[in-house]
């Protein structure tokens, strides 16, 4: 298969798939070698780039999707009739906490939010965007719940790698005194996120 | 008539307090309790006159904010052992309210996120089932879909109608009936249409009961185009004899 075919096959593949297409996939049905699908790849990402073309290449949630250009929004949700809602603030907020502190209990996230999450737990869990990742094994034995793959679609990540970094103090310009006063708060808590940190990349679900 | 609307104002006690303490420029790290205080309930009254719902949650935060108060009041004990970790009163609030800051920072940013990729559109529909399910471009809704459709069109009856005694009887019978006119006319019905026009509980069992015994009779198909859209219902195209009576 030379490299203008395996473009060709790759093209294909992207355009009937509505997951993103992970490029080990590819290397394994079609039998080449991973350089030379990152290659393919490259080129029909420059295709995909020009002014004239309606269709966009994005790495996503660990493969790689064909969408519409963006500017096109306007034209698709007329067409779709304004569908694709977007999610409640409670939901997004919720939404935020799993993603940081997963796997994490209902309670913890009601620690932090300081109200019950229980709608946004179940919208969330509706729209596939987290899901029950098991349970801790403590008093109770909470229910853990932990992100999806779809999440990573939904907000155009790639990897949990490439979520926000957690401001720790963003409105405050440190001043040595203030520095001092974080430094009595923090008890530790705040490091939990940035040890667990390592972890991201690993608990990507399919 | 009285309309209720319901506004989420602000996501809970914190989001509140977060907001009062951006309004007065207050530092976080010192915020001036009884000011703090006398605001927050303000708000609460606030949101009591727009008869809004207020959650335990606000309440419970107002007895930790008069709790903390009273505190600061006392002169510092100074007894010995306590000498020395004599800990804030208000640390451990501030403490909850950067972590929420945290979070609600990142939530605007996933926000944003969002927002960019909301202009993107992608295909849709998993292109396995199509090729599993030959040349028919559904499949079947699962009783569960049915039921999660089903209490969806439950939550939306409207709520008032059910102080009303109304003496109208509706048979699972008649509802079979309805729905086999309607599909003489329709070759699909969209499930939410079938409880439009409903006006109680009741009228809502009987239209779902008698879409499950059309079921079981194999008179009709409920069928999804994609995984979670919109449940639809049409004939069974392997029954012959209509026997919707």
């Amino acid at each position: 298969m030379d490299q203008n075919e395996l473009r060709r096959v790759l093209e294909a593949f992207l355009f009937i798939s509505s997951a993103p297409v992970p490029v080990t996939q590819v290397k394994e049905v079609l039998g080449v070698d991973e350089p030379l699908v990152k290659k393919a790849i490259e080129d029909l990402k420059v295709k995909y780039s020009g002014e004239d073309s309606s269709f966009r290449l994005y790495e996503i949630a660990g493969g790689y999707r064909l969408s519409t250009a963006p500017e096109l929004a306007p034209y698709l949700k007329k067409w779709f009739k304004g569908q694709k809602s977007r999610l409640s603030r409670a939901s997004i907020e919720t939404l935020s906490i799993v993603a940081y502190k997963q796997p994490v209990t209902r309670s913890e996230l009601e620690a932090i939010r300081g109200v019950n999450v229980e709608g946004p737990l179940d919208t969330l869990l509706e729209r596939g965007l987290i899901r029950i990742t098991g349970r801790r094994e403590t008093v109770g034995r909470p229910i853990l719940y932990g992100t999806t793959r779809l999440f990573l679609e939904h907000f155009g990540l790639n990897t949990l790698k490439d979520l926000p970094i957690l401001n720790e103090f963003s409105e405050f310009d440190l001043s040595e005194e203030e520095r001092d006063k974080i430094a009595q708060l923090n008890t530790g808590a705040y490091d939990a996120v940035q040890e667990e940190g390592g972890s991201y990349g690993d608990n990507q679900t399919s | 008539m009285k309309y209720k609307v319901k506004l989420e104002i602000f996501e809970g006690p914190l989001d509140l307090l977060l907001f009062l303490i951006k309004k007065e420029e207050i530092d976080i790290y010192d915020i001036p309790v009884a000011k703090i205080t006398d605001q927050y309930l303000e708000y609460i009254e606030m949101m009591k006159l727009l008869d809004l719902d207020i959650a335990g949650e606000f309440i419970v935060m107002a007895a930790t904010l008069m709790q903390i108060k009273s505190k600061m009041l006392l002169p510092p004990d100074e007894t010995p052992q306590q000498e020395m970790e004599q800990e804030d009163p208000r640390s451990e609030l501030v403490k909850r309210l950067l972590e929420y800051r945290r979070f609600k920072d990142a939530a605007d940013e996933l926000a944003a996120k969002e927002a960019v990729s909301s202009q993107l559109f992608t295909r849709k529909t998993e292109e396995r089932p199509l090729l599993e399910t030959e040349d028919s471009p559904f499949f079947e809704a699962s009783i569960f879909d049915l039921l999660t459709a089903f209490s969806k069109v439950l939550k939306e009856v409207p709520k008032d109608t059910f102080y009303r005694v109304v003496k109208d009887e509706f048979t699972v019978g008649e509802k079979m009936h309805d729905i086999f006119h309607m599909l003489v006319n329709q070759t699909r019905i969209f499930f939410s249409r079938l409880f439009s026009e409903a006006k109680s509980k009741l009228e809502i069992i009987a239209t779902f009961l008698a879409v499950l015994e059309l079921i079981r009779l194999k008179e009709i198909l409920v069928i999804q185009q994609d995984p979670f859209s919109e449940i639809e219902i049409i004939k069974n195209p392997e029954t012959v004899k209509p026997s919707g009576k």
